[in-house]
Formats: C-alpha cells, structure tokens, sequence
C-alpha cells in the first residue's frame, strides 16, 4: 500500500536581517511548497520617534532629522519640510534658491533611482549593475559633499532657500555631469532592459491594476506604472518646476518590469530638468532675505548690533511661525511625501505627520505576492523601492 | 513576417546578452577609477564636515566666548558648556566644552551658529574610540585637534567665507 503524507502550509520569516529585505523588513510568508499564499508585512524596526522629536526642535533644528528618514533620496526629504514651514509663514524662496532646490532634489531622484537600479539588480542577480549604478552615485555624493558639506545628510535646504550657494565651479560639473550621464543611462539599459534573465524575472510580476492602485494609495512610480500620469511636479507644482519642461513616463500592465522601465525614464527626465535649471538660473540671493527667518549674513552679524541679535534669536530661539495647519507634500523619488504641520504660533510645531511614500507601497506587497513564487518576493520587495527610515519614521 | 524572423534570430543568437557582456567587456580595457583608499584618497570641499575643533586666535588664545549658542541650536543636544566662574565681562572662558561624538549628527549648525567662529567641523573624518567615554571630545582633545588640522581648517574657512 503506498504511503500517503500529508504536508501542510509552512511559514518562513523573511527577514529582518534577509539581506534582500532592503533594510529591516520582516515578511510573513506562507508558502504551499514554493508558492506564496500569505505575505504580511512587520513593521517598527526602525522607528525613532521622529514626528515626536520634531515638537521639541524649533523648525531649522528639524531639517537634519528629514534627511534620515528617507536615508536614500535626503534632499527631496528636506524640501518637504522647508517648502510646509515657508506655507506656513507664507513667504518664497529667492528664484536661484528655488532652482537650486530644484537641482538637487532632482540630483536626488537620480540618486535613489540609481540606488534602487543597482538593488533590484542585485536582488534579482545581475550583480554587475550595483557597481555601474554606484559609480555614478559616487559623483553625485561628490557633488552633495561640494554644496553641504556631507555626502549623505546634507541639512542644505532650509526655511527660506538653501545654506549656502552653489561654490565656483559646481554648477560646471553638475554640467558635465549631466553631458556624459545620458550615456551612462544608455549603458543600464544595454545591460537590463532587454536582457532575458531580467524579463524572465520582472515581466508579470506583481501586476498592480490601475483601480487597485488608487484603492491602496499609491503615488510616484508605483501609480504611473499603473497607467496615471499623476505627478505632483505637474500636479502641483512647487518651487521652479512651473517654469521646466519635462515629460510624465507612463507605465501599462503596471508589473515590475514596467515600474523599472518608469523609473529609467525618469532618471532621464531629471537630467532634462537639471540642465534647463541650469540654463535658467541667475545669480542672486539664495536665502530669504528678512533676517528674522534667515540668518544674517556673516559678515553683517559680526559688524551690526542689530544683525548680531537676529542671529542670536535664531540660533537660539528660531522664528515664530503663525498660528495654522498645513499640509506639503512633493514628488519624493518614491512617491508623494507630506509633511503635515500643525503650529500653535510658537518656534516649534505643535504636532508633525509625516506621510511616508513607501509605507502605501509596501501594503501592496501582500497583495501582489498572492500566487507567485517565493524568489518573486526579492523581485516584488525590490520593486517597491522601499527604505524603512522613512516607513518606520 | 521578416520582424518574426529578426525576433527569432535575435533571440537565438543572444543578442541581447552579447549587448551587455560587450558593455563590461569595454570596461574591462578602459583604466580603473578604483581609489585604493588608505593610499589614494579624494579630494574634500572646503564645507566638509569631519571631526570638530575649537579654534584659537592670533595670539593664541582660545576664540570660544561661552555664548553657548552651539549648545542652544544643536539638535542632537551632544554640545555641553560650562562657564568659567573667573570670567570677566571682558574676557568669558569655558571651563567645560564637551562634545558627544556619539550623539554628534555632524550637521554642522554649531560652525553656523558660532558668532566668533571657534567651533569649526575639520576636514578629519578618521576618528575613532574603543569606549564610549573615548566618543567624549572635551576641550583639550578640540583644540589640539585645531593644532593639527590649523592650515586646512584656517583655509577652508577662508575659501567659503563669501558664501555664508
């Protein structure tokens, strides 16, 4: 008589120390043999507190903590912040600190779409891509360490404008940068787009239909993949990008081949974006000049008595912002970031809600690894392009 | 139908592959951008922010005022001030300046904040500590630091003047 076992559904955590786990994701997997019937999600392993930090920071000590949350794209961070505090007082930025912002928020984009390019490579086995992809981080780091002073953690965008101007010679290499980078981008595609391995992998996998898209709040790549042409620089535009041209990429079956291909076609429309910025821009002030939000020029504040004092208040104490509630959001390389600010009239917010990009992309990870296979997840957690920084705040 | 054929070709000869294997291959011949670190290093912005330092006048006394304005705007709350009991009101000292590399975020506000321009972020960033105490700079380690590092910091700080 032949022996029949009977075995049931196992459960396998993925995570949160899976080096495909892109950080601190704890994946609940129930699989039937190699098929996936359950994924959930585990947050909170990253969570600092930071919305509660920010009630007890005036709004400039509050700019440091936007570059950590989302540690892969920190200026678009920052220019959530800056942009909801300037809503706030209801003031603008001088034009050249607008398109600088513009210039290195996009100089993020392409940052963390590099990043996110080099990663999922990595995840799905085309090794070779993670190195190509960082060298060209590498200039780019380059070029934040040239404007801030950090590689990383900038803290450059602040209530108002930026720190400090672009120093000679930079707006030359960003330039140069953006002259030979198109190339670069041409290279990822020989290497990825039509390559077999990578279609075997990414084609199919985890297709998001446009109305469950919108029923689980996706914004960014995630929703133009889907076939939305929404973009907040469009949609909303903040800052310079009114007066830029550039295109939406739109994605069709809304799989993960299709948000890679959104993505790609994204890097090439900031480098678009960078180079018009730097057509357009004039020389001028770059910090608003009313010395009770921005701090005094240097040389001022160690002459004048009355430069000294602003500049003593604001380091001290910061700048009063009115009573109000606002909310910003822009077009994170992940998707919609906000920043919610409610003030009662004091140097510091009263209450701050951060809502993260990839936090609506990551519940879509249990829908959309129903039925594939368990080395699909690596594929579906590298398509959302998630940092937990920002997830777990 | 010459599409199909195309199609069929194509993917029977590995195009594709033979693309992107003729993409390393180039970089195979081309020199290595590699920068072998301890060696070789990369060239810092004069806005780098390493390891702290507390600067000295020409005459080589100490810059700091106690004003304690670092102190007040760092986030990180890592900066600690103590005031010298013998200061006068024409000469304010610190008898405490220390700095918790460990909470340091390295944002660089205290050099912002600084009206007199003794708190400075150096062009060091190889520092280490096996304890936590080690992580502690107190104010002989900052401005011995400045003797060391006095050249590039004095010039960095002359090169990024215009700009603040």
């Amino acid at each position: 008589m032949a022996q029949q076992k009977e075995f049931q559904n196992y459960t396998v955590n993925f995570g949160p120390q899976h080096p495909a786990a892109h950080g601190v994701l704890r994946l609940l997997l129930d699989l039937d043999g190699e098929v996936v019937e359950r994924a959930d999600p585990h947050i909170g392993f990253l969570h600092r507190g930071t919305e509660k930090l920010l009630e007890h920071k005036t709004y400039l000590q509050g700019v440091p903590y936007f570059d950590r949350l989302d540690y892969m794209s920190m200026m678009s961070e920052e220019h959530s912040w800056v942009l909801a505090v300037e809503k706030l007082l209801g003031i603008q930025a001088p034009e050249r600190a607008q398109y600088i912002r513009v210039i290195f928020a996009e100089l993020t984009r392409i940052l963390n779409h590099l990043l996110f390019l080099g990663a999922h490579g990595l995840d799905v086995g085309a090794m070779t891509m993670f190195i190509y992809a960082f060298r060209e981080r590498e200039e780019i780091f380059d070029m934040y360490e040239a404007v801030s002073g950090a590689r990383m953690h900038a803290a450059y965008f602040r209530p108002g404008g930026v720190a400090r101007d672009l120093p000679e010679g930079l707006a030359e290499r960003i330039k140069d940068f953006t002259d030979s980078f198109p190339s670069k981008i041409d290279e990822y595609e020989t290497l990825l787009t039509e390559n077999r391995i990578w279609k075997q992998r990414l084609v199919d996998i985890g297709v998001v239909s446009p109305e469950e898209a919108l029923d689980m709040g996706f914004a960014g790549p995630m929703l133009r993949a889907s076939g939305f042409a929404w973009d907040l620089r469009k949609a909303e535009p903040y800052d310079a990008y009114d007066r830029l041209d550039f295109d939406i990429p739109v994605g069709k079956n809304g799989d993960s081949y299709d948000r890679y291909l959104v993505r790609v076609d994204e890097i090439r429309q900031s480098n678009r974006i960078i180079r018009q910025c730097l057509e357009q821009m004039k020389p001028g002030p770059v910090r608003y000049e009313d010395f009770k939000i921005s701090p005094p020029y240097r040389k001022e504040m160690q002459r004048d008595m009355e430069s000294l004092i602003h500049h003593f208040k604001l380091f001290s104490e910061g700048f009063q912002v009115p009573v109000g509630e606002v909310y910003v959001a822009t077009e994170s390389p992940k998707g919609e970031f906000g920043v919610y600010i409610i003030s009662h009239g004091e140097n510091k917010p009263y209450r701050v809600k951060i809502r993260a990009a990839g936090f609506n992309h990551l519940q879509a990870v249990k829908r959309m690894a129903l039925g594939h296979m368990l080395a699909d997840v690596t594929t579906l957690v590298g398509t959302v392009d998630i940092v937990f920084g920002e997830i777990d705040r | 139908m010459s599409v199909g054929v195309k199609g069929w070709v194509w993917t029977f000869g590995l195009r594709e592959l033979a693309a992107g294997l003729a993409v390393t291959l180039r970089y195979f011949f081309k020199p290595n951008i590699t920068v072998q670190y301890p060696e070789e290093r990369t060239p810092l912005s004069p806005r780098f922010r390493g390891e702290h330092a507390l600067r000295r006048d020409e005459n080589g006394a100490e810059r700091c005022v106690a004003c304690k304005l670092c102190e007040a705007v760092c986030p990180a709350q890592a900066i600690f001030i103590a005031i010298d009991p013998n200061s006068t009101a024409e000469k304010r000292l610190t008898s405490v300046y220390d700095i918790d590399n460990a909470k340091c975020i390295y944002c660089g506000y205290c050099q912002e904040a600084c009206p007199v321009d003794a708190i400075v972020l150096g062009p060091n960033f190889e520092f280490f500590a096996e304890t936590r105490d080690g992580l502690v700079s107190n104010k002989q380690r900052l401005l011995g630091n400045y003797e060391r590092w006095k050249d590039k910091i004095d010039a960095n700080l002359a090169a990024d003047a215009r700009y603040r």
